[in-house]
């Protein structure tokens, strides 16, 4: 445990001592300091077209429904396709590029731990940037009554679904040496689990149910809509883990052929 | 402290090593000599646990490093081609991170880091970060960390390339004074860097070992017999049948001449030394003695010898052509 922490501390700490961590912080809390200004305009000014109606419709405006739900659930997951494989290029690529691989494959770490320390790192780098979003969440809070159960299965949600993006950015990232390689091969097997229910509904129905079942997004819509849902975590779960197995046989196999 | 038996490693169908065995003994310090691309990296990454054999066994004080990675690993220092620096890191923030990983104690880690910086000269770097060093404090750091949880075997894959003459003569005295408490193998294709710093030289090539002894021996083991360069002054007349009555000597051959001045190069019997019968027969005749000394081998060119033909210099004739050689 004490050398998986040296690790994922080394890791996070490597990102805010290169101009990467301050980049992607930066352009992530711009983007989305931008789509909360977009999505807080639109909220204001269907809620004063309501009360022009007089008294609001049926139900009033809903902050969880009709601001946080489009807000986090909808266009943060999209920041975070774009952004996380730049969290995980480097992770093993820069440690073969430069040699400091030979460092920690000749310490006495065992893989597993080299791996975890990564996966930690990265995670904690990941988490610095879901508190920046909070500070938004905050403001409601302080102007607004929003129900706090479904931002916490909202943050869970999003923290499950980089986890996955992390492991198997990992993965990606301990084939090669080059980052640039590792970025697009990692947003492109996102993008590809993103869309591909695309082609579930028109390929029957057995087709359907499987893509369905491997769509990275379509397993974080419920944790949008505040419900907790076993299937989605186990699905979560076992994908980090998947990632992280990958990544282990990578490293083993990256032993062997030298 | 260190046991190598029947190392093999093949990348695909390129062997990198070929059944390799030697052994190295507490406290001495080996010098794997070898062309580049002979092997010598291979092995050394094998020994550290950084890539596993296809065949053969390598025992690391005491531990097998294919079964007891972790144990052999805690007793191993390692300073590969390149040192593994983080370039963000400052040279301190560096060494305690490589403390944490190598498992020193946390309440040892300061003073240990403190020591083992003034020991390799790099206490005035502390605070620099590792990109911003010169490619000598580079390879300090790097020894730094390869000593710095006092394992008891140090590997140093060409410790002093790329340094300038004053770093390397610091670099190899360094060396020498870990040998006391460490066993250690350096890998150099600098041949005198072999000769001054080891007491053990394995010579590699393709893979494969040729040769493993000490480097006077191997001196000597090429050299089949003694070879002198005497020069003189015989004013015109024949030196060459007074020196081959000499008792010892077997043969003269006339090498140089020039205005009068005539050297020869004179093979004796084996461990006689014929310098003083020389001298007196060359002065007793009336001619003058200018020069006389020693041919010996330099490891240059048994180096070469076994690496370039290695069938052809482990037989005897062959051996012979090598010593028309002039000394290096």
């Amino acid at each position: 445990m004490r050398n998986i922490l040296a690790i994922a501390s080394k890791e996070l700490k490597s990102y805010f001592s290169s101009p990467i961590g301050w980049i992607l912080l930066g352009f992530w809390s711009l983007l989305y300091g931008y789509f909360f200004v977009a999505i807080l305009n639109f909220f204001v000014r269907q809620s004063m077209q309501m009360s022009q109606f007089g008294q609001a419709g049926p139900q009033a405006m809903n902050v969880n429904q009709q601001l946080l739900r489009p807000l986090i659930a909808q266009n943060l997951p999209i920041l975070v396709l774009f952004l996380l494989p730049a969290v995980t290029m480097r992770t093993y690529s820069e440690e073969r590029r430069s040699g400091t691989i030979e460092l920690l494959l000749t310490s006495p770490l065992t893989d597993f731990q080299i791996i975890m320390g990564k996966f930690l790192g990265a995670m904690a780098l990941y988490g610095v940037m879901l508190a920046v979003t909070l500070i938004h969440v905050g403001l409601l809070f302080i102007y607004g009554r929003p129900e706090w159960k479904p931002i916490v299965t909202v943050y869970l949600g999003l923290f499950l679904l980089g986890g996955c993006f992390i492991s198997v950015g990992l993965f990606i990232s301990s084939l090669t040496k080059n980052q640039i390689v590792a970025f697009v091969a990692t947003f492109a097997t996102f993008l590809m689990l993103w869309v591909i229910t695309w082609i579930g509904s028109f390929s029957g129905p057995t087709v359907d149910r499987l893509t369905q079942y491997l769509s990275i997004i379509g397993h974080f819509d419920d944790f949008g809509k505040g419900v907790l849902d076993t299937t989605h975590l186990i699905y979560y779960v076992s994908f980090i883990t998947f990632g992280l197995f990958l990544t282990a046989k990578s490293v083993d196999s990256e032993r062997w052929r030298g | 402290m260190i046991e190598v038996q029947h190392l093999t490693k093949r990348y695909g169908r390129v062997t990198a090593v070929d059944d390799v065995s030697f052994r190295v003994e507490r406290g001495e310090i080996l010098g794997f000599l070898g062309p580049n691309g002979a092997g010598k990296t291979t092995t050394m990454r094998i020994l550290t646990g950084y890539m596993p054999a296809t065949d053969g066994k390598a025992i690391v004080a005491g531990f097998d490093v294919f079964d007891q990675p972790i144990e052999a690993k805690r007793r191993t220092g390692y300073l590969p081609e390149t040192p593994p620096l983080y370039p963000d890191m400052s040279v301190i923030e560096y060494l305690e991170f490589v403390a944490k990983i190598k498992g020193v104690p946390s309440n040892e880690r300061a003073s240990r880091i403190k020591q083992v910086m003034q020991r390799t000269r790099i206490d005035d770097m502390a605070g620099r970060q590792c990109a911003k060093l010169s490619k000598g404090y580079r390879q300090r750091v790097g020894l730094a960390q390869a000593i710095l949880h006092n394992p008891d075997v140090l590997i140093l894959d060409e410790p002093t390339a790329g340094l300038d003459p004053k770093q390397i003569i610091e670099t190899r005295e360094l060396i020498k004074e870990l040998a006391g408490d460490h066993t250690i193998i350096l890998s150099t294709h600098i041949l005198p860097e072999v000769s001054q710093t080891c007491q053990r030289v394995v010579i590699i090539n393709k893979g494969r070992v040729v040769a493993v002894d000490t480097p006077d021996n191997l001196t000597a083991r090429l050299r089949g017999s003694e070879t002198m360069y005497v020069q003189v002054d015989a004013r015109g007349a024949d030196a060459a049948g007074v020196l081959g009555q000499v008792p010892g000597v077997t043969r003269v051959a006339e090498s140089d001449r020039r205005d009068g001045v005539v050297g020869y190069e004179i093979d004796s019997e084996t461990g006689r030394d014929v310098r003083r019968d020389l001298a007196r027969a060359v002065v007793s005749s009336g001619f003058g003695l200018l020069e006389l000394r020693p041919i010996r081998i330099s490891l240059e060119e048994i180096f070469l010898s076994l690496t370039t033909d290695e069938t052809a210099a482990a037989s005897k004739e062959e051996t012979a052509v090598l010593e028309e050689v002039p000394d290096a």
